[in-house]
């Protein structure tokens, strides 16, 4: 096979659609952000909240802290805006372009019925605009609103202003205020008081476009006595050039309701020489607002140059419970700085953290979380437990846990370890008749079974595959 | 089936086997002893292709469908999937994989490469639980991940479970009789003589004669500085057992 379609095999995502979007002037300044509030033909209290986020942003730094090299970027030079030339209105998936539903076909994600039979709800996201959401019919009958967050803002404005930066604000962090300023699309989904989403709901995010930053904006609410499994899938072609990605997701529970949220992330990560690859720089956030609310994070975190992101909660109501199980899988010269932060402000409210990292190659991995127990929080729980398995010599893995308890009647509990693939491990595999290569495979996903199987079974079957591809050439 | 020639290998720079000759005939029980230190142990992971040894020099031929091919040139998951099996003197513990997949996948694996029809999980649940029977297990082995947490017995016995699962042609046990109490070790044997038949063969690496009482070798050899120093019936066992290495080291010596 010739090294370049190895390379296209490496990562299967990295075709480039070829589909005309239209014009939109570079860079970000104040009248950028009115020209997209207008395209969008948005409310002007929206028009209000990008601008102070843009504002806030002007003022800001772009943060030192993180333990992983980020070249600078120059903000000037992308295009916050990329949209699919739409031939005209779309009313029905019937109605998009075939181009583009080719690509979400390629990509494994069919807009069409077949996704209903497997019931599971999708909302397609290409560069900066949703360009289709199925089942909502199905949905509407029992009140739940999925739908992208443009469409909300105009059939359900109250809600959206409602909830919009409650839980992210747009001072939190240098990229969580560039996004309030010119965040385009993404997905908004609102559960009804009692009522359990009767399909899972799915997000897929493609970026196409060329110098373009992708920000999306995703805000979930769980009424009262609510559930709803969240999934979202993101993959990017393959080029040269870095592409920004900074996207925000806002999670809000109320009382006795739950949120299933579970990534996978496999955005283009760069080339073997490092090349190339998405810059992920994320804030996902969650409130437990209501008493015993859930809210839950699975992350498979595979792909990116470099990633940069924190999915957290924050456990307002008694008896909140928050988890977080991640994977994180660096090889090549990806570096990924990522974990969680659990604040626990309501009574007997609990945690878990369960995060895996691997790293192989020349990559660095590193876990960063917090455990923040507030004087309020008495009777809190925490359990966290960070393992890093190290494959090779030449990668990094790094811990950087923080737990900072202001309340005598908590309990909390981390555990870490750091082991290293043995040649014994893996001969003994093969003397049982397993390649190189399904050896690995099987150490890691022993490795990550704990978060594997918090997965619904489809992600599950994607995730290990995932894996076993990404280590395919990566094990010597 | 195995004839190994003048087998010379290394370890980070310390040549370890200094010229192994052995023939090994389908039916036959070898048992291979000597003091610590002289090349038991390397010898089996060589023969089942462990990477941290070079060989540098010397054959070892195996027979596969009746034809002699060079066992050195095959990956050891090759070698397994022929019917090579190592039997572990410290089996390594997988976290986070289930016996009973680990089982059934490398059943499989093997299953596939030699032309048989795969068995579905029910099939391969049934073949596991005859074969725990035989070797007085438990069943709730098969839940727990491979050999985490398990206690030196139980390790050995899933050694001696794998190899009755895989029924290998060549079955290398690595002093698999160290650490077992006699109740562990009659389980052992008792596997061993279970998978015995005249297609396949089995060397046993080990100290200790109680073994040889209940696998009875039809040859012994006592392997000395990476040299077999000498070969001979079940009768030199006895001999070792009573007088100990020194006259025969002594012997050998002598002779350079």
């Amino acid at each position: 096979m010739k090294a370049e379609e190895k390379m296209k095999e490496d990562y299967k995502y990295g075709f480039v659609t070829d589909i005309e979007t239209e014009d939109f002037p570079k860079g970000v300044n104040e009248e950028i952000v009115r020209l997209l509030s207008a395209r969008k033909n948005e409310p002007e209290w929206l028009l209000e909240f990008r601008l102070k986020g843009l504002r806030q942003w002007q003022k800001m730094e772009h943060p030192k802290w993180q333990y992983c090299e980020v070249p600078p970027i120059d903000f000037q030079a992308l295009t916050y805006y990329a949209k699919p030339k739409a031939k005209k209105t779309v009313d029905s998936l019937n109605e998009i372009d075939p181009e583009l539903l080719e690509t979400f076909e390629k990509l494994g994600i069919p807009l069409t019925e077949q996704k209903r039979l497997m019931g599971v709800a999708v909302d397609a996201v290409f560069d900066s605009v949703s360009v289709g959401t199925t089942h909502q019919e199905d949905l509407e009958k029992v009140g739940v609103i999925f739908c992208s967050i443009s469409e909300a803002v105009q059939k359900h404005p109250e809600l959206v202003k409602k909830y919009l930066g409650t839980v992210v604000p747009g001072a939190d962090n240098y990229y969580a205020a560039l996004n309030c300023a010119v965040f385009s699309d993404g997905s908004f989904v609102y559960i009804p008081p009692g009522v359990k989403c009767p399909l899972d709901l799915s997000t897929y995010f493609r970026i196409n476009a060329k110098d373009t930053g992708q920000f999306e904006r995703t805000l979930i609410i769980a009424d009262k006595g609510s559930y709803v499994n969240y999934l979202e899938g993101c993959t990017a072609p393959q080029r040269d050039e870095n592409q920004l990605h900074a996207a925000i997701v806002e999670l809000i529970t109320l009382d006795d309701a739950e949120i299933k949220y579970s990534t996978v992330q496999n955005w283009f990560a760069g080339d073997k020489a490092g090349k190339g690859g998405i810059f992920n720089f994320v804030t996902k956030r969650g409130h437990c607002v209501g008493k015993n609310s859930k809210i839950s994070w699975t992350q498979v975190e595979a792909g990116s140059a470099i990633t940069w992101k924190y999915p957290s909660c924050v456990l307002l109501g008694e008896n909140s419970v928050g988890s977080f199980y991640s994977v994180a899988l660096t090889n090549h010269f990806m570096q990924a700085d990522t974990g969680t932060k659990m604040i626990h402000v309501g009574k007997n409210t609990r945690s878990t953290i369960i995060s895996k990292g691997i790293s192989a190659e020349k990559s660095n991995n590193v876990y960063r979380g917090l455990v923040k127990i507030m004087p309020s929080a008495t009777g809190a729980r925490n359990y966290s437990q960070c393992d890093s398995m190290l494959i090779g010599d030449q990668c990094g893995a790094h811990t950087f846990p923080t737990i900072d308890v202001k309340n005598d009647s908590a309990v909390v509990e981390h555990e870490a370890t750091t082991s290293k693939i043995s040649a014994d491990q893996i001969f003994y595999l093969r003397s049982r008749g397993f390649t190189q290569e399904k050896a690995v495979s099987l150490i890691v996903n022993g490795f990550c079974k704990d978060v594997f199987k918090t997965l619904p079974l489809e992600f599950s079957v994607e995730a290990v595959k995932l894996i076993e591809m990404k280590l395919e050439n990566s094990v010597g | 089936m195995l004839e190994v020639k003048n087998l010379t290998a290394q370890v980070e720079g310390s040549e370890i086997l200094k010229g192994i000759n052995l023939t090994v005939k389908a039916g036959e029980i070898h048992a291979i002893m000597g003091p610590n230190g002289s090349g038991k142990s390397t010898l089996s992971k060589v023969i089942a292709g462990h990477p941290s040894y070079e060989v540098t020099g010397g054959s070892v031929s195996f027979d596969v469908n009746r034809k002699a091919v060079d066992l050195l040139e095959l990956e050891p998951d090759v070698r397994a999937k022929e019917g090579v099996f190592l039997g572990f003197q410290y089996p390594v513990e997988i976290p986070g994989v289930s016996n009973v997949d680990f089982l059934r996948e490398a059943f499989n694996e093997v299953c596939a490469h030699q032309g048989l029809e795969k068995l579905d999980d029910a099939q391969f649940k049934t073949l596991v639980r005859e074969k725990l029977k035989l070797l007085d297990m438990d069943e709730r082995f098969l839940d727990r991940d491979v050999n985490a947490g398990f206690s030196g017995g139980e390790k050995k016995k899933n050694e001696i479970l794998q190899m009755a699962l895989l029924n290998p042609r060549l079955a290398l046990l690595d002093e698999t009789d160290s650490g077992l109490d006699i109740d562990a070790l009659r389980i052992v044997a008792k596997g061993v003589n279970a998978i015995k038949s005249r297609y396949n063969a089995i060397i046993l690496v080990t100290h200790y004669q109680r073994l040889l009482d209940l696998i009875v070798p039809d040859y012994v050899h006592v392997l000395y500085k990476g040299r077999i120093i000498k070969s001979g019936d079940k009768s030199l066992a006895l001999e070792l057992e009573k007088k100990g290495y020194d006259w025969l080291i002594a012997e050998a010596e002598g002779k350079h």
